[in-house]
């Protein structure tokens, strides 16, 4: 018999034995140690002006050159990384969280009530994410909150539609016949039974959701509709970096570069999660 | 001089995996002569699906053909080109699968797919679809012409396992192979498959190699049997011999639990306690000693060789070994 | 009184009629088989009974209790004493718990939190025949024999009166469906425990079954001793279902009866006997309907019984 390994254990061990996987892995490392200790990292205030040394190239003081208020645009890299995460992760995960409980009542639950619930998310749906994103910015204004809502709410359905999917298929299962033979309630079922075998998927579709959630959200800063200045974003950078490119291209390649790293990061390492947690592919390994 | 069609001659078959190779098939030698239908018998676990995947050169990625031949009309199969292969398969050998409801193209009709697998002939679209429509009345499916136009959800699964055994047999093959086409069905269903295959052998004169668990249905139909258990030939012969004679004690206890065989009721019904050994893991010796009620010291250390015991009938058994011819 | 009484049971769902009035009765103690092609309507005979597929008329008794289309706080106590076993010996075990929670899920279920699981599991993997260690695998890492007595550790695990079995033996090897069996009949001895056991398998029904009842599209034509049945069937279906059973010796050619096709669809009932157009006996009086006859406790529908 195989050795018992802990379930996650086994699927990090999965993912890192894939190239592409180990290699998403160790971006995706990278990226949130660096959002962690962003603190300790940053040789600069990312937010202190020094107009002395503005629009300077990259040099052994400053990595990445300075901006046009002669910021350091490492320091500023380093903090937009963390105000990335702190987008993308609570509105994944919000979304995630959300959709799968709705998704699994729509699944389980009455059909006049996965009606309702498939109204909700196809009107939902029926927006297109930046035109709502701009409909909310000027309702209460550009923030780090507001760009969470917008992402959150934005895909909700699409978590929602995949966990009822998974559901319907399940319902039918002999396993969930047995326990409903046996008497267990609704909360039972869906929580102890359903749940566990839903989550995977959702998994990784939340992983390949998080490099777009940060093209979103740099994309709305980009626009000058998500985070406020002068707090640092991969998006602000590139706009400053778009308006002075002639002078000051490091702060294109500055705020460019994370954004590719960190979707090619994600992206691997979601996809071969995929692959890792997909049973039917899992037997072959 | 019966013709021999397809010989397996000491097959060694490996699958790599994460804990070592697990050895799939071991020293596998039988053959199967023209116009014969041969049975293998053997329960999950006894390397059926290996045997059949290895013959079509459909094998899993991790698989290591570590020793033996298959000869093919004397081709070796294991040396053949990848493009030989492909002309063969389909045209030489075909094959039918256990589950009716999977083995059909959902979004085309049964028409077109009959149409597409004549891919290889030269005849006029007519003829074709007119050659389709014997094949299905040939395998008893009422008013072929009408049905050719439908698609596979329309029929039963009864219907759709004689839909795949006159595809199988269209090209006319020198060999069918069968990997379990009954398991799936009703036993009034099964019954109806059965004779249908003997009839169409008759007509056809292809060599079927027919896998199954099913005892009843073996004796039924085949003319040898060859009984697989955890990878390994225990006991191959005639299909009377077999099921009259059985010389290994594995066969010997496989028909007395068959439970069609026991007539009166029975409050306590035969078994062969234990579990398959682990194949990545082998014990020495032979494989079947440790459920088997006669093993004598002997089984624990020496593999027994699959002797013949008379003309046609092997058993790799060490209780027969004096008695072997050779 | 009967432990089990199923009176006219009728299920549709829109406008395909699966049951038409099914009507038998199992007494406390006893083990009554349901036969018949697949399609004929047993497997929401049980479902309909556990109340897990819908049933529209007709009456279903449990210890005299009426509980046909009872709602869940009518069941739960109820299946503390009602029991079932799926087909799929893996499929109907949960894929993530281990064996350990999945044999002791009903102890949780009904609410017994003051018993000591462990010891449970234990005592009930033993009764099974597995041993103590089986307690922490999971489903996927058994072979179909294994899961299949986790099934039936867990449908015993509350000690119930009735246990409704689909299919009991279906994936098993013929090695180890024996096995299955024995302990089947051991257990019901022992416990005392009644069985509805659906199967098309009729040498395992000769085997296990007191009482037997062969069904087609959603009727009983036949019902029976398993010794009436099997010696003297006088339903031309149950004749055919018998003589379609390929015996493992090469020598034994029965006289077989060749059934004609396949079952018809529900949604084109024939009319008269519903039979009559694959039944090789047919005659004349086959156009009209055949009502239920019971002759001691020998019932049939035949209007051309055979003798």
């Amino acid at each position: 018999m195989e050795k018992s390994r802990s379930e996650l254990g086994q699927i990090i061990v999965g993912v890192a034995r894939d190239p592409l996987g180990l290699m998403g892995l160790i971006i995706v490392g990278v990226i949130v140690f660096c959002a962690i200790f962003a603190y300790w990292i940053v040789p600069y205030d990312p937010i202190a002006m020094d107009i002395k040394s503005r629009m300077q190239g990259p040099s052994t003081a400053h990595l990445l050159g300075t901006d046009q208020l002669g910021r350091d645009t490492f320091s500023r890299v380093i903090a937009g990384g963390q105000v990335a995460l702190k987008v993308a992760l609570p509105a994944v995960f919000g979304a995630m969280a959300i959709g799968l409980t709705l998704g699994m009542i729509a699944g389980y639950g009455p059909k006049w009530l996965d009606n309702l619930l498939m109204l909700f998310f196809d009107t939902i749906r029926s927006f297109p994410t930046v035109m709502f994103a701009l409909a909310v910015v000027a309702l209460i204004g550009p923030s780090l909150q507001t760009v969470v809502f917008v992402v959150m709410a934005t895909s909700i359905p699409t978590y929602g539609r995949v966990a009822r999917t998974q559901t319907m298929t399940l319902r039918n299962s002999e396993f969930i016949l047995a326990e409903r033979s046996m008497g267990a309630s609704m909360s039972r079922i869906l929580g102890v039974h359903m749940l566990p075998n839903i989550i995977g998927v959702l998994a990784v579709l939340a992983a390949m959701d998080i490099p777009t959630v940060i093209a979103l959200e740099a994309g709305l800063s980009f626009l000058g509709l998500g985070v406020k200045p002068p707090t640092p974003s991969w998006g602000s950078l590139l706009k400053d970096g778009y308006s002075l490119i002639r002078q000051t291209p490091w702060l294109v390649v500055g705020g460019g570069l994370p954004i590719i790293l960190a979707t090619l990061g994600f992206t691997f390492l979601g996809e071969s999660l995929r692959d890792v947690v997909d049973p039917k592919l899992r037997k072959q390994r | 001089m019966t013709e021999k069609l397809l010989e397996i001659d000491h097959l060694c078959v490996d699958y790599e995996t994460g804990r070592g190779d697990l050895k799939a098939l071991r020293d596998i030698t039988f053959n199967v002569n023209k116009g014969e239908i041969v049975g293998i018998v053997g329960e999950s676990g006894c390397g059926k699906s290996t045997l059949i995947s290895s013959i079509l050169r459909l094998t899993a990625p991790n698989t290591r053909f570590r020793e033996g031949e298959i000869r093919f009309k004397e081709q070796d199969l294991l040396q053949a080109s990848e493009r030989q292969m492909r002309d063969l398969r389909g045209s030489d050998i075909s094959i039918v699968f256990q589950d009716p409801m999977q083995t059909h193209n959902p979004v085309l009709t049964i028409g077109q797919q009959m149409l597409d697998i004549q891919h290889r002939s030269k005849q006029s679209k007519a003829d074709k679809l007119s050659h389709a429509a014997k094949m299905l009345g040939a395998v008893g499916i009422p008013d072929p012409d009408a049905r050719l136009k439908q698609y596979p959800h329309e029929f039963s699964g009864g219907m759709r396992q004689r839909i795949a055994i006159a595809m199988a047999l269209m090209s006319e093959p020198d060999l069918l192979i069968a990997d379990e086409p009954t398991t799936a069905l009703d036993a009034t269903l099964e019954v109806q498959i059965i004779e249908r295959l003997q009839e169409l052998q008759r007509e056809f004169h292809c060599a079927i190699l027919f896998i199954s668990h099913h005892l009843g249905v073996i004796a039924e139909l085949c003319d040898r049997v060859v009984v697989m258990y955890a990878g390994a030939v225990v006991e191959s012969g005639e299909v009377r011999e077999i099921f009259h004679n059985p010389k290994h004690p594995y066969t010997r206890r496989l028909i007395e639990c068959d439970p069609g065989h026991i007539k009166e009721r029975a409050r306590i019904l035969p078994t062969i306690p234990g579990e398959v050994p682990d194949l990545a893991n082998l014990p020495g010796g032979c494989i079947f000693r440790d459920r088997c009620d006669q093993a004598m010291a002997r089984c624990a250390t020496e593999v027994p060789p699959l002797d013949q015991l008379k003309e046609g009938h092997h058993a790799a058994c060490w209780l027969n070994h004096a008695e072997a011819t050779s | 009184m009967s432990l089990l009484n199923v009176v006219d049971l009728n299920t549709s769902y829109g406008p395909i009629n699966v049951l038409a009035g099914v009507s038998f009765t199992v007494e406390p103690g006893e083990t009554y088989a349901l036969v018949g092609e697949s399609g004929s309507g047993k497997t929401t005979v049980i479902r309909a009974i556990a109340g897990l597929a819908p049933a529209q008329d007709g009456s279903v008794t449990f210890e005299g209790q009426e509980i046909r289309g009872a709602p869940e706080s009518v069941m739960r106590p109820l299946r503390k004493d009602m029991a079932m076993m799926f087909q799929d010996p893996v499929g109907s075990l949960s894929p993530r718990l281990t064996i350990r929670s999945l044999i002791t899920e009903p102890y949780r279920i009904q609410g017994m939190k003051d018993r000591d699981l462990d010891a449970e599991a234990k005592r009930l993997l033993a009764m099974v025949n597995l041993p103590t260690h089986f307690a922490d695998r999971y489903p996927y890492q058994l072979s179909g024999g294994q899961a299949r007595r986790v099934g039936v550790a867990r449908a015993l695990a509350l000690e119930p009166k009735l246990i409704l079995a689909d299919e009991p033996t279906a994936g098993l090897d013929v090695s180890v469906q024996g096995e299955l069996l024995n302990l089947l009949n051991d257990l019901r001895e022992r416990l005392g425990l009644a069985m509805v056991i659906i199967t098309h398998n009729l040498s395992v029904v000769r085997h296990v079954a007191d009482r037997m009842g062969i069904m087609y599209l959603g009727r009983l034509v036949e019902e029976g001793t398993t010794e009436t049945i099997f010696n003297n069937p006088r339903h031309p279906y149950t004749r055919c279902l018998l003589s379609a059973n390929p015996e493992p010796d090469p020598d034994a050619r029965l006289e077989r009866i060749a059934l004609k096709g396949e079952p018809p669809s529900l949604l084109k009932r024939p009319s008269g006997c519903e039979f009559r157009e694959r039944c090789p006996f047919a005659k004349d009086i086959c156009t009209q309907t055949p009502q239920w006859e019971m002759n001691g406790d020998h019932g049939l529908r035949c209007l051309a019984p055979l003798s």
